[in-house]
């Protein structure tokens, strides 16, 4: 059924309309609806993910119209892995922002959550590039709202930074549209693919441009070092949900660079030849160090969580920048791995914070529930490190075994083992202080007692049981990473099937 | 023509940019407001500049590249709606911390989040 593939954009888009008008001042309905929102898009994704599993890329074309006038929804492999990652992460989510109470410390918390929702599944759907600009304004706008949730002028003000520079990043992303329309005259990707490879070497200086300022853009989204300026303030001053959420923000850069330098300028386009080792690799190497210094640096447990998701942006950045097919697969295994922990690690920062005066790295009366919020902090920091057992591990394995071939292969073996030894060391000095040094320090008198929800912890141990699951089930997972990279180098099918479907007045009549 | 739209996309950027670092919220809006102009001007030129032709395809010899408008508008409309939000978590932010930096406050004189949160 062709239809499919907008349910994931609309269903959302009808939801949080309802949720506002309908159900305004009951939070219980509120949170019946948006539970059943996420649940059914967990269907509707997961179908798609089972359709196109064995390789297929389905069309959706809006209104009816033929590609390169109307616009399209592609569902590919990539696409559907990322909305089913999207639809499972925002469960989660969900699930902890009810437990904690948070979605009723601010209006409008499921509507703008749905809007996020549908502005993600947009961008990862789309097939235009104009398009990918609108729903990034959908999926901002939703999180505008979301991060500066319950106020506080301190949140206030990490907001208005957030907002500044994701604004900037969207009239850089305008002017990368308006090179790249007025060097192909068009905007479908597929079919820019198709032009730019007619561009000989010779009259490609527009092309280039628009190509590094496309880079650009995605980068800044990705939190790429030395744009990543925006990230550690805002995630960590916006709620804990929020914050776990928006760790599916970044990879949406990420998803955008794998997309369009896969589609559009593919590596061995002459063109643009040099662009992604050149200047990509060096910046993914810079981000990953940067992280885990900061890791290492950080005096709070909220920030260092935050640099923990530039350092593991970082890792998924220097498998990206191979662009080679083992490259790929290894960066779209690390891709959920790294949302999943980077969320638990946010939640159970938030965990904290419900026990504590404050998130500062030092001995403080220990927490209620610590045992368990300890032991989950202890798997989900061994996740994100990298170290055996977990997923973190295969992930990295597969990275730095991907990585042989590169003429960078001193270089990003030297930068990854040495930041894992970095964030091992941040980590376990961030988890000792919190949780171990507790024990010494005696319990304040007047505190209340703060309740402990049950689905808090469900909703943590949900992304922590999702991340072992990803750890056992590695080989099937990895093959399926695999299956996806083989089909992004071999863009054929998609652009014939965004192209050739035809559709209305796709066969213009004689004499009008 | 040609060095006229250039010039002024240019130094549209350029004002804007500069506004943009001087890092208080009222420059900086202006600023943005500046930079979505020249990305709006830039969209429009994008589909070459013609002048006195209909943006549809109809009998006349030339025509004006209709889709850089529709672009155009959307983007207008976007950027529009954006600076309103700024402007308003600007003003919250201003009100509340009574002080208009973007930047946030040195470490030393880091206020507790948590009283405020």
């Amino acid at each position: 059924m062709m239809h499919w593939i907008i349910l994931p954009v609309i269903l959302p888009a009808i939801v949080a309309p309802f949720i506002v008008l309908a159900a305004r001042y009951h939070i219980g309905i509120q949170r019946v609806l948006s539970i059943a929102g996420v649940l059914a898009l967990i269907v509707i994704a997961a179908g798609l993910a089972w359709q196109a599993s064995d390789g297929t890329v389905t069309l959706y074309q809006l209104g009816d119209w033929a590609a390169p006038f109307g616009i399209v929804l592609v569902a590919d492999r990539l696409s559907t892995m990322m909305v089913l990652l999207t639809a499972v992460l925002g469960f989660f989510v969900l699930l902890y922002a009810i437990g904690s109470k948070w979605d009723e410390r601010g209006r409008h918390f499921h509507a703008l959550f749905q809007f996020q929702m549908m502005g993600l599944m947009g961008a990862f759907l789309t097939g235009d590039l104009f398009n990918l600009f609108v729903f990034f304004e959908v999926l901002l706008i939703a999180s505008y709202g979301l991060m500066i949730h319950s106020g506080g002028h301190v949140r206030l003000r990490a907001g208005a930074q957030y907002v500044l520079y994701n604004l900037l990043a969207s009239t850089l992303f305008l002017f990368a549209l308006g090179a790249i329309y007025a060097e192909t005259g068009t905007l479908n990707m597929a079919d820019i693919a198709g032009r730019v490879a007619l561009i000989d070497a010779g009259g490609s200086v527009g092309i280039r441009v628009a190509a590094v300022l496309l880079l650009l853009v995605f980068a800044i989204k990705a939190a790429v070092v030395p744009l990543h300026f925006w990230l550690p303030s805002s995630y960590a001053e916006a709620p804990g949900p929020v914050a776990a959420l928006f760790a599916i923000m970044t990879k949406v850069g990420a998803y955008a660079i794998i997309r369009v330098y896969t589609l559009i300028f593919p590596p061995d386009l002459e063109v643009t030849s040099g662009l992604q080792g050149l200047w990509l690799a060096p910046a993914a190497l810079a981000t990953l160090a940067v992280g885990m210094i900061g890791v290492l640096a950080a005096r709070r447990l909220d920030r260092l969580v935050a640099y923990a998701v530039i350092g593991s942006m970082g890792m998924v950045m220097i498998a990206i920048a191979l662009f080679t097919q083992a490259g790929i697969a290894a960066a779209l295994y690390y891709i959920p791995h790294s949302t999943l922990a980077s969320a638990a690690l946010f939640l159970i920062a938030d965990l904290v914070r419900s026990g504590r005066t404050d998130l500062r790295l030092r001995a403080a009366p220990q927490i209620a529930g610590a045992s368990l919020t300890a032991g989950m902090f202890f798997v989900a920091a061994i996740a994100m490190v990298g170290l055996p057992p977990l997923s973190g591990f295969v992930g990295k394995l597969l990275i730095l075994n991907a990585a042989i071939a590169s003429p960078l292969v001193v270089w990003i073996w030297a930068v990854v083992l040495g930041a894992s030894l970095i964030s091992l060391i941040g980590f376990g000095r961030a988890g000792s202080t919190i949780f171990w040094k507790a024990r010494a320090v005696p319990p304040l008198e007047d505190t209340p007692a703060p309740s402990l929800s049950p689905l808090s912890y469900t909703a943590v141990g949900g992304l922590l049981a999702l991340l072992i699951a990803l750890t056992v089930l590695a080989g099937p997972a990895h093959r399926y990473t695999t299956a996806i990279a083989a089909q992004l180098f071999a863009p054929a099918p998609y652009i014939s099937t965004v192209l050739d479907t035809p559709g209305k007045l796709s066969t213009p009549q004689e004499g009008h | 023509m040609e060095l006229l739209v250039a010039s002024a996309i240019g130094i549209l950027t350029a004002a804007g940019l500069y506004l943009v670092q001087r890092l208080r919220t009222f420059p900086v809006i202006i600023g943005v407001a500046l930079l979505t102009y020249a990305v709006n001007v830039f969209l429009f030129a994008s589909g070459r500049l013609t002048i006195g032709a209909p943006p549809i395809l109809s009998d006349a010899q030339t025509y004006t590249d209709p889709l850089p408008q529709a672009l155009v508008l959307t983007a207008i409309v976007i950027s529009f709606g954006m600076t309103a939000v700024i402007v308003m978590i600007a003003l919250g932010a201003y009100l509340g911390a009574d002080d208009d930096h973007v930047n946030d406050p040195t470490e030393g004189s880091e206020t507790d989040k948590e009283g405020t949160a």
